[in-house]
């Protein structure tokens, strides 16, 4: 049989099978595009540029029950959820998943079209304001279900949600669809830094749309998320409030109760046996959590210690001590300021990772797993070290699963930092309202009142007595906050299911129930 | 002791209280609450505000209490004060019981 090409080729051969001969391949007349780089992008065969996102939306099939999925590094300064969302609303399309990897307050215009039946279901890790308030309230026929970082990851990379659509702002993108968080050309005004979460959501959607405000040259290097992943982009005037997406320098804390309780976590982790030269570390964004590195920095520099790395959300303090050459390297999946924003464009050691690399407990890498200490805030605790990140003391949803549980479990000592007391509420319980983060994986409690470690980790136990910390058991700290604010009544909740906490392999570890409105 | 004005006491800071205090003549005693922590504390908040009357021999009064999660200390000297204020009264009695 003759080729495409004037050759004989067998139609068959033993231990290879029958032979695809080849053919010329002819698009439009023309063998192949001999147009110029630039010409060639825009290429009505090949671009990518949609004249808008209702265009988008239609050429990427989107119908009636499928999901969709958004990210959060803009946080509380994102235009491009409720953009999309009102878009999809003015279409008719209704039913949709919204698989977001988290939500805030500004997404409050999400209410109607849940409403309106736009929105049937919401997988998301956090919740906040308006929205959150109204989930809580029972708006929702179906649960939310809350998604630890690394659970969603999992749940994504796993197939086991599925992603249809995957809108993905980015403030920088070449027309081909190189995209980042930042631009190597430019001072894009929506930088976030690294789009850890929005390149797991890239690699596995069945399409993928990216929204920019910032069209840059191609190659758009170096990029977070590659052209190779991009079905579609849409250039609109702004993708957020820069105010909002980052704030400029977080401000170390001058709360007296959080700078003390800061320095004792600094001093559980100087006697906890995991401050060695080349420890591994990871700090909430909380006030407490964020002075923590403050007063570590000084126990560095006094014993000469050095860490390898610092994983997670990275922020401007953690920036001054890669900077200052006591943190060697730093894994980034979220960057928590605009100090943290350049770094990740000016120092090679700072390096950005997705969310499943960070986090997911099927990943082979899981980053979590090579922690030595992590320090996360809590809303409450319980005598069992449960830990709520979600629901505020009135049970309505207020927070995030984020990393926690995550890091947790990977960590070799999980310390929690909060205050005994918050007003009048106590921080430890005898049952948290809603677990998000298993005691067996939380090792100790700071508080400003004293120090408790869980009765699984006698070490540290014995570690912490040795340094003259003033070590209590948890119960004992619970019976001085109840002396000074008195014990709370326990909420009144509806049977109505309002939300599933998933923990992050997926399982379910904790439901959320209607509060019952008065007393 | 009798109310005679309106008795004010107290900040909208929070782990503060204020307390508004009128006369309800031959009314008895009637609490109005709002506080940030109604759901876990407004028994609490209430009994607190009553038997400190109680104890100032208050009968008939309305209290509006606008409550940011004050303690139970806090609430007593509130209340005590707004009283004392009500009714004209210089006799403080500040010593710790």
């Amino acid at each position: 049989m003759l080729n495409g090409i004037g050759r004989e080729i067998p139609e068959e051969i033993l231990g290879i099978g029958t032979m695809r001969s080849f053919e010329k391949i002819i698009t439009n007349g023309q063998v192949k595009n001999i147009q110029r780089s630039g010409e060639r992008q825009r290429n009505p065969e090949k671009n990518k540029i949609l004249d808008s996102i209702e265009t988008a939306i239609r050429e990427t099939g989107l119908k009636d029950g499928m999901t969709i999925s958004f990210h959060h590094h803009f946080r509380n300064g994102d235009y491009v959820v409720n953009m999309v969302m009102d878009a999809i609303a003015a279409m008719g399309i209704k039913d949709l998943v919204l698989a977001s990897s988290s939500l805030s307050e500004i997404h409050a215009p999400l209410v109607k079209h849940i409403r309106d039946g736009v929105i049937r279901r919401i997988e998301t890790s956090g919740l906040r304001g308006e929205l959150a308030q109204a989930i809580s309230n029972g708006i929702m026929d179906i649960p939310v279900v809350i998604n630890s970082h690394g659970g969603r990851a999992r749940a994504i990379a796993s197939k086991e949600l599925p992603i249809d659509v995957a809108f993905l702002g980015v403030p920088s993108c070449d027309s081909y669809g190189n995209a980042n968080g930042y631009s190597s050309d430019n001072s894009a005004v929506s930088a976030c830094g690294s789009l850890g979460y929005a390149k797991v959501d890239a690699q596995h959607a069945k399409n993928v749309v990216l929204i920019t405000d910032n069209l840059v040259e191609y190659p758009n290097v170096p990029f977070s998320i590659p052209a190779s992943q991009v079905d579609y982009i849409v250039v609109v005037d702004s993708i957020g409030d820069p105010k909002g997406i980052v704030s400029g320098a977080t401000r170390y804390t001058n709360n007296p109760k959080d700078l003390l309780i800061a320095k004792q976590a600094a001093a559980v982790i100087e006697a906890s046996g995991y401050f060695y030269d080349g420890f591994s570390m990871q700090t909430g964004s909380g006030g407490a959590s964020l002075a923590t590195t403050r007063f570590l920095r000084d126990r560095m520099l006094a014993a000469n210690i050095k860490a390898s790395f610092a994983l997670g959300g990275i922020t401007g303090q953690i920036v001054a001590l890669h900077e200052e050459g006591l943190i060697k390297k730093l894994l980034d999946v979220q960057s928590f300021d605009l100090k943290a924003v350049e770094s990740l464009k000016n120092n090679p050691c700072h390096y950005q990772i997705d969310a499943e690399y960070y986090a997911s407990p099927d990943n082979a890498g899981s980053a979590v797993n090579q922690l030595d200490v992590v320090i996360l805030s809590a809303l409450e605790i319980d005598l069992d070290f449960n830990v709520n990140v979600i629901t505020g003391s009135d049970g309505v949803i207020r927070g995030a699963s984020g990393g926690h549980c995550d890091t947790a479990a990977g960590a070799s000592m999980a310390i929690i930092v909060a205050p005994l007391i918050r007003g009048r509420m106590p921080s430890i319980l005898d049952r948290v309202n809603t677990v998000v983060t298993p005691g067996y994986t939380i090792d100790v409690l700071v508080t400003d009142q004293g120090i408790a470690v869980n009765p699984l980790r006698q070490d540290l136990y014995s570690s912490l007595k040795a340094a003259k910390l003033p070590v209590l058991s948890i119960e004992e700290l619970k019976a001085k906050a109840d002396r000074i604010v008195g014990r709370p009544e326990p909420i009144k909740w509806e049977d109505k299911i309002v939300g599933l906490v998933k923990y992050r392999d997926g399982s379910v570890i904790d439901v959320i129930r209607q509060v019952k409105k008065g007393l | 002791m009798k109310i005679h004005d309106v008795g004010i006491a107290g900040t909208l800071e929070s782990s503060d209280i204020i307390i508004h205090i009128e006369k309800n003549e031959g009314k008895g005693i009637e609490i109005e609450l709002k506080s940030t922590v109604e759901n876990q504390f407004g028994n609490q908040i209430r009994k607190v505000i009553k038997e400190t009357l109680q104890e100032l021999g208050v009968t008939d009064a309305i209290v509006r209490a606008n409550d940011k999660g004050a303690l139970d200390c806090t609430i007593r000297a509130r209340v005590l004060t707004a009283v004392n204020r009500s009714a004209h009264s210089n006799n403080l009695p500040w010593e710790v019981k």
